[in-house]
């Protein structure tokens, strides 16, 4: 990536400072550069307030509850409280990180906190009033693509950053992708590009899927991966059938599934939907059936342990896909549910783990970047290596803001030792495998576009 | 063929969860003349009362054992105590939980059923229906908020018994093909208790003194107080009935959808469908249109009717109202003159 541009834009300049402090000392940049260059919600005095906007009430309260706590937990190791947790693992290449437990760039993290009510238009009310209001230099959290993309727009209008929670949509960074937004949580094609070999070799080549999918952005592109990428290892494409949010009984468009001749359901549902579609499935005596001469199985491409609980006994050896999971034994990961365990006493879920990695990746580009500008954020964030955060070594790309790192292949845990073991890893994906061209069909159609500092 | 008998099968069960809370909500409309937008609560109140059944049953004693956990801390190996005290019998109590939680639900709803109507409800009678609504979906709100603060907002398991949990064969009872047409036994049972509960109510409005005058004070309660019955106790009491009917709905349905404190709301806006199809304060077309829509909206399902008009499933119910109240205002079996100017 070229350092220099003709046309001089924004971030013509801060590349350039960025050249510039290739020869310079570091704090020497980021003074020159803050002072430079204005931006909203400067913080003027000993402290930096992030806005933590997750869904406090709705269908997913208790994700955003696991959210808060990561958040809670995360600011505690910046300001030097507890045990320090994945800042003691974390490492950027090139060296170590900026990360001291002294705040960020000196400054004491404090917070404030939103309800996205996973409602779209009151997660942008939520974000505007901690940006307007609190003066939140940073807005992270959620767990809707919905949301997600609705924020992300907004913290762009408005000139501040935004670090996606949970957020599965291809969308989100791909045809949605704004310059302020940065997704660390993997997406529906990577889940497609880690599932297909490992259901290809759980289930064969020959076999026929019907999908029911979630009738909304999220279900949408996950339907199309998950076609794409077991149409590629040979498996055909029954039918597609969208089933209304928040359907609650699934009964009938579950019936059809025993009519249609396919010997696999793929569930694009998440949340209560999957709960629902999947018990009921099981209920229906799906997976007791024999179609085509073969066993029929049923494939849930997203888990969530927290909602998988719900689903009781019926996920047992049903293949999914996740971005994280707390049984990892990487140092990241222990690092993390020890911190997490100990503070409240059961391990973290995978939206708390991304909320977690999420807070000390951009309190490490502030440090980086030596200002909370935005566009010193983005400059900072695009193109960095990391590691040591739980999910081997990860790539935030500069095309579109997304994270490439590995992806886990779980299943239903069939002989589960505790309440928390609902979810067995079967396989961990290479980041190679599931990475894709920045101009990939499924991600066109957006910009990224410039960053906004907002002033 | 075979989908169809399953479309009809699903839309019996489904109607017959419909027609328990559109009873409920006839009867209410019909004695005390409320429009009650708290009934869907009712019958996310009674689902949570099998939680609640499955809970106390499953609560956990200390077996004396510990083990680590990844954090490093130490937790206690427990045990149902139920299993503690009674050994397999116990584990069978579990088991049947939901069956068992009728115990719970019967005397639980009558009395927030009765808590209702005495603390709040009787307050509105004389306003408007405007304000009867606005209170008890506000009601509703406070109730669902109430048990997402103490249950959380995730959906709960609550398995049905072992024996009743496998597939029906339905083809080999009418000498069809074996293992052809299946079904979950549990939603064939689930349409036998509705269909139960719906009989018992009609024959105790029908055949008991209780009943008669009921039904006589829902036609002029006026002549009925001048006889000197106390008609406005046993309104009371039939609004207990209705809570209970709802939340015994909600206790049964619980193996067929996890329930979640938002289960209520999810029910509520059809079932006044229901109710405004088959009549407002008509028994027999509360009923009647519970199945009829919960038939419908199942075939609507079928890929073959989507193929021809997409997205038919989700607005057949709506659709169906509309007409109705086009065509005739007081709903299929509703009395001349409700609904109607």
């Amino acid at each position: 990536m070229s350092l220099i541009k003709t046309n001089i834009d924004r971030r013509g300049v801060l590349k350039g400072t960025a050249a510039a402090g290739l020869a310079a000392p570091m704090f020497m940049n980021g003074k020159a550069w803050a002072d430079a260059h204005a931006y909203l919600n400067a913080p003027t005095g000993k402290s930096v307030t992030l806005g933590f906007n997750v869904p406090q009430t709705g269908p997913y309260a208790d994700e955003g509850a696991d959210e808060l706590r990561a958040y809670k937990l995360a600011v505690k190791h910046l300001n030097g409280e507890g045990d320090g947790g994945m800042m003691n693992t974390m490492t950027v290449k090139g060296g170590k990180t900026g990360l001291t437990g002294n705040g960020v760039l000196g400054k004491k993290v404090e917070y404030v906190t939103g309800d996205t009510q996973t409602k779209s238009d009151a997660a942008r009310s939520s974000a505007k009033k901690m940006i307007e209001a609190d003066k939140a230099v940073m807005i992270t959290g959620g767990s809707s693509s919905g949301v997600a993309i609705a924020v992300q727009s907004l913290c762009q209008e408005a000139g501040v950053i935004f670090m996606a929670g949970l957020t599965h949509s291809n969308d989100t960074t791909g045809k949605d992708k704004r310059a302020n937004g940065f997704r660390h949580f993997f997406n529906a094609y990577m889940s497609g590009a880690a599932l297909a070999p490992v259901l290809e070799k759980a289930y064969g080549k020959d076999r026929k899927a019907y999908h029911l999918t979630a009738d909304y952005t999220w279900g949408w592109t996950q339907e199309a991966s998950i076609a794409a990428s077991t149409e590629a290892v040979g498996w055909e494409t029954m039918k597609k059938v969208k089933t209304p949010v928040g359907a609650g009984d699934f009964s009938q468009y579950i019936t059809p599934v025993l009519e249609s001749g396919a010997d696999v359901l793929v569930l694009n549902h998440y949340g209560n939907d999957m709960v629902n579609s999947l018990t009921q499935a099981v209920k229906f005596g799906l997976r007791d059936k024999q179609v085509n001469g073969k066993d029929f199985t049923i494939v849930v491409p997203l888990y969530s342990r927290l909602m998988a609980a719900g689903a009781g006994e019926n996920v047992k050896g049903i293949f999914g896909s996740t971005n994280w999971h707390w049984s990892l034994t990487d140092e990241g990961s222990k690092a993390f549910v020890k911190s997490f365990g100990q503070e409240y006493g059961f391990p973290p879920s995978q939206a708390a783990h991304t909320c977690y990695v999420q807070t000390l990746l951009y309190a490490n580009a502030a440090e980086t970047a030596g200002t909370f500008n935005p566009c010193g954020i983005v400059e900072a964030l695009e193109g960095l290596e990391f590691d040591g955060m739980g999910n081997g070594p990860t790539l935030y790309r500069a095309d579109d803001h997304q994270c490439f790192k590995d992806v886990l292949v779980v299943k239903g845990n069939e002989n589960p030792t505790s309440k928390f073991d609902i979810l067995e890893v079967v396989e961990v994906t290479p980041a190679e495998q599931v990475t894709y061209a920045p101009d990939h069909p499924m991600f066109t159609g957006g910009e990224l576009g410039e960053c906004n500092a907002g002033a | 063929m075979d989908a169809i008998i399953l479309q009809i099968l699903n839309g019996l069960e489904k109607g017959g969860a419909y027609a328990l809370i559109a009873l409920g909500l006839t009867l209410i409309f019909g004695t005390l003349g409320v429009v009650n937008f708290a009934h869907g609560a009712l019958f996310m109140l009674g689902a949570f009362c099998a939680v609640v059944m499955r809970a106390l049953l499953t609560m956990e004693v200390a077996t004396g054992e510990v083990e680590s956990t990844a954090w490093g801390t130490e937790i206690a190996v427990t045990t149902p105590y139920v299993t503690n005290l009674f050994g397999d019998f116990g584990n069978t109590m579990i088991d049947w939980a939901v069956p068992l939680s009728i115990l719970l639900t019967v005397p639980v709803m009558l009395f927030v059923g009765w808590a209702m109507e005495r603390g709040l409800i009787r307050h509105f009678y004389k306003r408007p229906h405007a304000e009867q609504i606005l209170v008890t979906f506000g009601l509703a709100i406070v109730l669902a908020e109430l048990v997402k603060a103490v249950f959380g907002a995730n959906p709960i398991p609550v398995p049905e018994p072992a024996a009743l949990g496998g597939m029906m064969d339905f083809g080999a009872l009418f000498g069809s093909e074996p293992d052809k047409i299946t079904y979950p036994m549990w939603r064939f049972v689930y349409f036998l208790f509705s269909a139960t509960i719906i009989i018992i109510v009609f024959m105790f409005l029908k055949f008991t003194t209780f009943g008669m005058v009921v039904r006589a004070g829902m036609e002029d309660r006026e002549t009925v107080g001048l006889l000197g019955i106390d008609i406005g106790k046993k309104f009371t009491f039939m609004f207990a009935v209705s809570a209970a009917i709802a939340g015994l709905a909600g206790a049964m349905y619980t193996p067929i959808i996890s329930p979640n404190y938002n289960i209520g709301m999810e029910f509520l806006v059809l079932s006044f469908v229901v109710v405004v199809v088959g009549g407002m304060g008509s028994l027999g077309g509360a009923v009647a249109a519970g199945f009829m829509l919960g038939l419908l909206q199942s075939f609507a399902a079928m890929n073959e009717v989507k193929e021809i008009l997409p997205g038919i499933d989700q607005i057949i119910i709506y659709l169906v109202a509309i007409i109705v109240l086009l065509v005739r205002p007081r709903g299929l079996m509703g009395r001349k003159g409700v609904m109607e100017t």
